[in-house]
Formats: C-alpha cells, sequence, structure tokens
C-alpha cells in the first residue's frame, strides 16, 4: 500500500475503511463520517500521549557518529535506546549500515550539553541498550526537546516538526511516535462525536518504536511499554458498558493500555499505570475492547496481528487488498480503518 | 479551581507579576513549570521556590518562537503533569521609550503580536485540547488597560492586549461546556521592571508590589468555576471572595 509521504490538511476528507467483523463486510467511508458510524452512548478512547522527539544524534566514545531513538522510559528513570548507525531517516531502517557495538560504561555526547552512558546491552541485539542521561529534572527534558527530532522514516519527504507529530490532545510527552489513530481527530471532530452522543475518554500509553532495522528486533515489537488508565477513564468504560455503548479504542496503543491493565487485574479493568508487554494476537480474547479505529496495517506487522483479535484474518487481507485498490495511503499520515461490529 | 494539587505553567515567570504568581501557585500546593527567556533567571526562581519548599521548575524558552511551543508544552507535561493551569503571563512592551505608530517599525508590531497574541494562542492550542478530554482546566490571560483605553504611544502593546482580552471570550465561547474556562485578568499598574521601562519618569511611589494583587488573582483562580467564561477582570475592582479558594 502506498504510505502518506506528509501530513494532509482536512483530515475529514481522509478515507475510513470501515470494517464489520460481525458481517463479515467492509466498506469504504470518510473520517467525517465517523460520528455517524458510531452509535449514541458508544465510548472513544484515546491514548493522550504527547510525542517526544525521540531521535538524539550524538557521538560515540571513539567519536563515530551514532542516532540514538530513546524508545522508551526505563523504571529505573534510564531509558531504553535503539541504535542507528550512518546516515538518518532518508535511508531505509533495514538499509543502514550497523550501529557501531557499544559497551556498558560507553558515554555518547549529544553536543555539549547533554551526555547518555551506555549501561545496558541488551543481550539478544545489541543496538537495544539502556542508557542513563547526565542531567534530570527540567535540564533533561529541555536538552531533550533541543536536541530531539521527530523519529520518522524513508516514506516521509521532508523532515518533521514537533507540531507534526502531535495530536490535539496531546499531554504528557510519553509516546516516542505519534500516535497517529488520533491525528485525524481535531477539535471539530471531536465536537461533532460528543454531539452525536459518542463519550471521550482518555488512557495514556508509551508508544515506542515501530522499526529497528533489525528483522529479529523488529519481531520483539512492542516492547513492553508504560501506561496509565486514570480512574475517569474506567468510570467512563463502566458507564458505557451500562448503558450497552460499545468502546471502541483509538489506536493499537490504546488497546494494549486497556488490555494490558485487564490482563495484569485478572481481566478487570481497574485504574491505575503500570508496564505491559501483552503481545495482542488472534488468540488474545478481548475484555475491555469492542473496536478499533486505527490506521492500515499491513500483514506482518504487531500491528496487523493485534487486528486479527477483531476480525478474522481473511476478512482483514480481503480488506485491506481493496483498500490497496482504491488508494488507500498506509502509514501515520495515512487513511484510517474502523473494526467494529454492528 | 483548586489550586493544590493542580499542575501549573507560568510564562513571563523570572520577575515581576509572573514570578510572584509562580511563588504563591506553588505555596499553595501546585506543581508550577516557569517559563521565560533568560535560563540563568527562571532557573534562579524556580530553584528559590523549591529551597521554600515548593515543587518548580524552570523552562527556559521565547513563547514568541513558533518553534518553542510544543518545546515548552511538553517539557511542562513531563514535569509537572498534564497542565490544569495555564497563565500567559509573558508580554513584551516592544521598543522603549514607546514609539508613537508612526515611527513603529512593521518588525516591531510583529514581534509584540508575536509575543503578547500569538504565542499565547499557540501554547493554549497545545494545551487546552488536552484540558477538554480530561473535562477541565482554566487559562488565564495578563492584560492591561492599555487594551481599552487608547494611550498614545502605547500602540502594538495596546492592539495586542485589546486582542488577547477577544481571543480569551473566542475560545471561551467555542470551548463552553468543556469545563475548560478563560479568564482575562488586569492586574494594574505594578511596580515591575516592564512599568519603569515604559514610564521611566513616572512616580512609582503609589504603585501596587506584584505580590499584593498575586493574592486578588489566587482569589479569581480560586472563584473561577463560578466567573462567566471568558470574562474580563480588573484586580482593583475584585471582591474578595476567601472561601473560594478552600472549594
Amino acid at each position: 500500500m502506498t504510505p502518506a509521504s506528509w501530513p494532509r490538511p482536512e483530515p475529514r476528507e481522509d478515507r475510513l475503511l470501515r470494517i464489520d467483523p460481525g458481517a463479515a463486510t467492509w466498506r469504504d467511508a470518510r473520517l467525517g463520517d465517523l460520528p455517524e458510524e458510531l452509535l449514541p452512548g458508544d465510548l472513544l478512547v484515546v491514548n493522550d500521549a504527547a510525542t517526544l522527539p525521540a531521535s538524539l544524534r550524538g557521538r560515540g566514545p571513539a567519536g563515530e557518529e551514532v542516532e540514538v531513538r530513546l524508545a522508551g522510559l526505563g523504571e529505573d528513570g534510564g531509558w531504553w535506546a535503539v541504535l542507528f548507525g550512518a546516515g538518518d531517516w532518508r535511508t531505509r531502517t533495514e538499509d543502514r549500515p550497523p550501529p557501531p557495538r557499544l559497551f556498558p560504561g560507553d558515554r555518547i555526547a549529544f553536543g555539549p550539553d547533554l551526555r547518555a552512558e551506555v549501561r545496558r546491552v541488551d543481550g539478544g541485539s545489541s543496538r537495544l541498550i539502556a542508557v542513563a542521561f547526565d542531567r534530570a529534572g527540567a535540564p533533561l527534558w529541555s536538552a531533550l526537546y533541543r536536541h530531539g527530532r521527530p523519529v520518522q522514516y524513508a516514506h516521509l519527504r521532508a523532515p518533521l516538526a514537533l507540531w507534526h507529530v502531535q495530536t490535539g490532545y496531546a499531554a504528557r510527552p510519553w509516546a516516542m511516535e505519534l500516535p497517529s489513530a488520533g491525528r485525524p481527530l481535531t477539535a471539530r471532530a471531536l465536537r461533532d462525536l460528543a454531539r452525536r452522543g459518542v463519550g471521550l475518554a482518555t488512557v495514556t500509553h508509551a508508544a515506542g518504536l515501530s522499526s529497528t532495522g533489525e528483522a529479529a528486533l523488529d519481531a520483539r515489537l512492542p516492547l513492553p511499554e508504560r501506561f496509565e488508565v486514570p480512574p475517569r477513564a474506567v468510570q467512563a468504560i463502566e458507564e458505557a458498558r451500562a448503558r450497552g455503548g460499545r468502546v471502541v479504542a483509538v489506536g493499537t496503543s490504546t488497546v494494549r493500555a486497556l488490555e494490558g491493565q485487564a490482563a495484569l487485574h485478572d481481566g478487570r479493568l481497574a485504574a491505575g499505570g503500570g508496564v505491559t508487554g501483552l503481545a495482542i494476537g488472534p488468540a488474545h480474547r478481548l475484555r475491555v475492547v469492542d473496536g478499533l479505529l486505527t490506521g492500515l496495517h499491513e500483514p506482518g506487522s504487531s500491528h496487523f496481528e493485534l487486528l486479527k483479535a477483531f476480525a478474522p484474518e481473511v476478512l482483514l487481507l480481503d480488506a485491506l487488498a481493496h483498500a490497496e485498490a482504491e488508494g488507500y495511503l498506509a502509514h501515520e499520515f495515512g487513511d484510517s480503518s474502523l473494526v467494529l461490529r454492528g | 479551581m483548586q489550586v493544590r494539587g493542580a499542575a501549573a505553567m507560568v510564562t513571563g515567570a523570572s520577575r515581576g507579576l509572573g514570578a510572584a504568581l509562580a511563588r504563591a501557585l506553588a505555596r499553595e500546593g501546585a506543581r508550577v513549570a516557569l517559563v521565560a527567556r533568560g535560563r540563568e533567571e527562571v532557573e534562579r526562581v524556580a530553584a528559590e521556590i523549591r529551597a521554600d519548599g515548593g515543587e518548580a521548575h524552570g523552562l527556559a524558552g521565547d513563547v514568541g518562537d513558533k518553534e518553542q511551543i510544543h518545546r515548552l508544552a511538553g517539557a511542562a507535561a513531563a514535569l509537572v503533569g498534564p497542565v490544569d493551569l495555564l497563565v500567559h503571563n509573558a508580554s513584551t512592551l516592544g521598543r522603549t521609550p514607546l514609539p508613537l505608530l508612526l515611527d513603529t517599525d512593521c518588525e516591531e508590531m510583529e514581534r509584540v503580536l508575536a509575543v503578547n497574541l500569538v504565542g499565547p494562542f499557540r501554547l493554549t492550542r497545545a494545551l487546552a485540547g488536552s484540558m477538554a478530554l480530561r473535562g477541565g482546566g482554566l487559562v488565564l490571560h495578563v492584560t492591561s488597560d492599555a487594551g481599552l483605553t487608547p494611550y498614545a504611544g502605547w500602540g502594538a502593546y495596546g492592539v495586542s492586549k485589546a486582542a488577547l482580552d477577544h481571543l480569551g471570550r473566542i475560545w471561551a465561547a467555542e470551548l463552553e461546556g468543556s469545563g475548560v474556562r478563560f479568564l482575562t485578568v488586569d492586574p494594574g499598574e505594578l511596580d515591575t521592571q516592564m512599568h519603569a521601562e515604559a514610564m521611566p519618569d513616572a512616580d512609582r511611589s503609589g504603585l501596587a508590589r506584584p505580590e499584593a494583587v498575586v493574592e486578588t488573582i489566587l482569589d479569581m483562580i480560586g472563584a473561577a468555576d463560578g466567573i462567566p467564561s471568558g470574562a474580563r477582570l480588573e484586580a482593583s475592582a475584585w471582591v474578595p471572595r476567601p472561601a473560594a479558594r478552600a472549594s
């Protein structure tokens, strides 16, 4: 499927592939039709994580150039990161030369005011490292925002600005890549949904990297990610259930937060935060989420595996083939799909 | 709104009214992200607040620079959590001594509007969507009577404040029912560095100290849920509602 190469100005015109697993059908719609695709009483749950500019260019201990892409905050206050070799986003990650081998104790300098020390190197992939920065608090966050660039890939035509990778309701910068399913949800779209009687709730999920340049590491994605389900979201979900509404997650990260939290609490959704490494696929029994607004995900990706928890693979493949033939666009600035019964 | 436990962001917080307000918010139990152009100054005020037992983080940044808005919004949210209270206090007079409009360069006018009007618009735009989905928040614009009265020589500044007042009203109209509220506050003439730069020959002996008006603004914040969103309030005309703060 052709990727969208740049953010489009009017998301209402974006295409929406409406997949109904109950009827085993799909049809074409527009994002602007989303309120009519949902019913009064349904609840839309979004991931409100802002996107950190998580790509940092630095120099390793021998002065060699490295790109460090932060993958997520670790539980000890350090960060998980993936190393990339020479080049930048303009080269496909899998075509880039391997990064230099770094070892615990090595230092990476990101300009004069930010350094990190390698604390650990993953046993399975030497490009997955744990790092600790040489500062904390406001000096750290200021430096990350000063030196970081949005993580992006070769299908885009120009460097992204920070505002290109924020949703309209971004809060804490927990995401390392744009939680892109929510990108088309403009203030107008949210207003139209509210007028339709669709509820809105938020979770925060630290969406990580979607590609590492190494097949074996890609196969481990998503890495464990932290999340928070606020009491307000739990209440909204319980109220939606009580009135017979459906819970529709916006983005695979929202599914991981809600289903991950339920998995940590014997299948019951409780308010709170944690870390989830839950791999969601066809064998996963959904406990919280009924449907999903997301992009168009190609077979083989972890996103596509997750979709199989919502709809049979054969239906998804047929619908995707149709979308491709119809010129739908893929990736973070591409078109959307709504997988929901009814 | 309740200040205790709130996440607050105050621009222009390295001196004058902004610093005094940041100190007072932290004293009342808010977690405060302070923003100002000068790194040393804003970090010094934040360090003083922390030394007094408050939670404060100093962020260097220019709200008149588009590139810095999401950096400031993101860093603030990382440090204090999703922002509940946003105070647009930063502003610039432009060139001093204040020029007549016929002597005002277009670039000077643009710079004043960038800091005093477009900057607050951008920062609210970056933060208010999250407030709306979380069901509440307060955005406070600091304005001036120069936005109402056409004082000769105050052209760029006065225009920027008049527009800022109206920006607050339109935000309020568009976000009515979302729980996000807007207030515009005229603190009155204060004994600040900005006042001295604007009117170097004025007698400062009768001017209020920023610390004095801060108590009034805290009252307004405490009472905000009962004030029509978008309202323009004058500190000098405010009738204290001490009970509001405890609510």
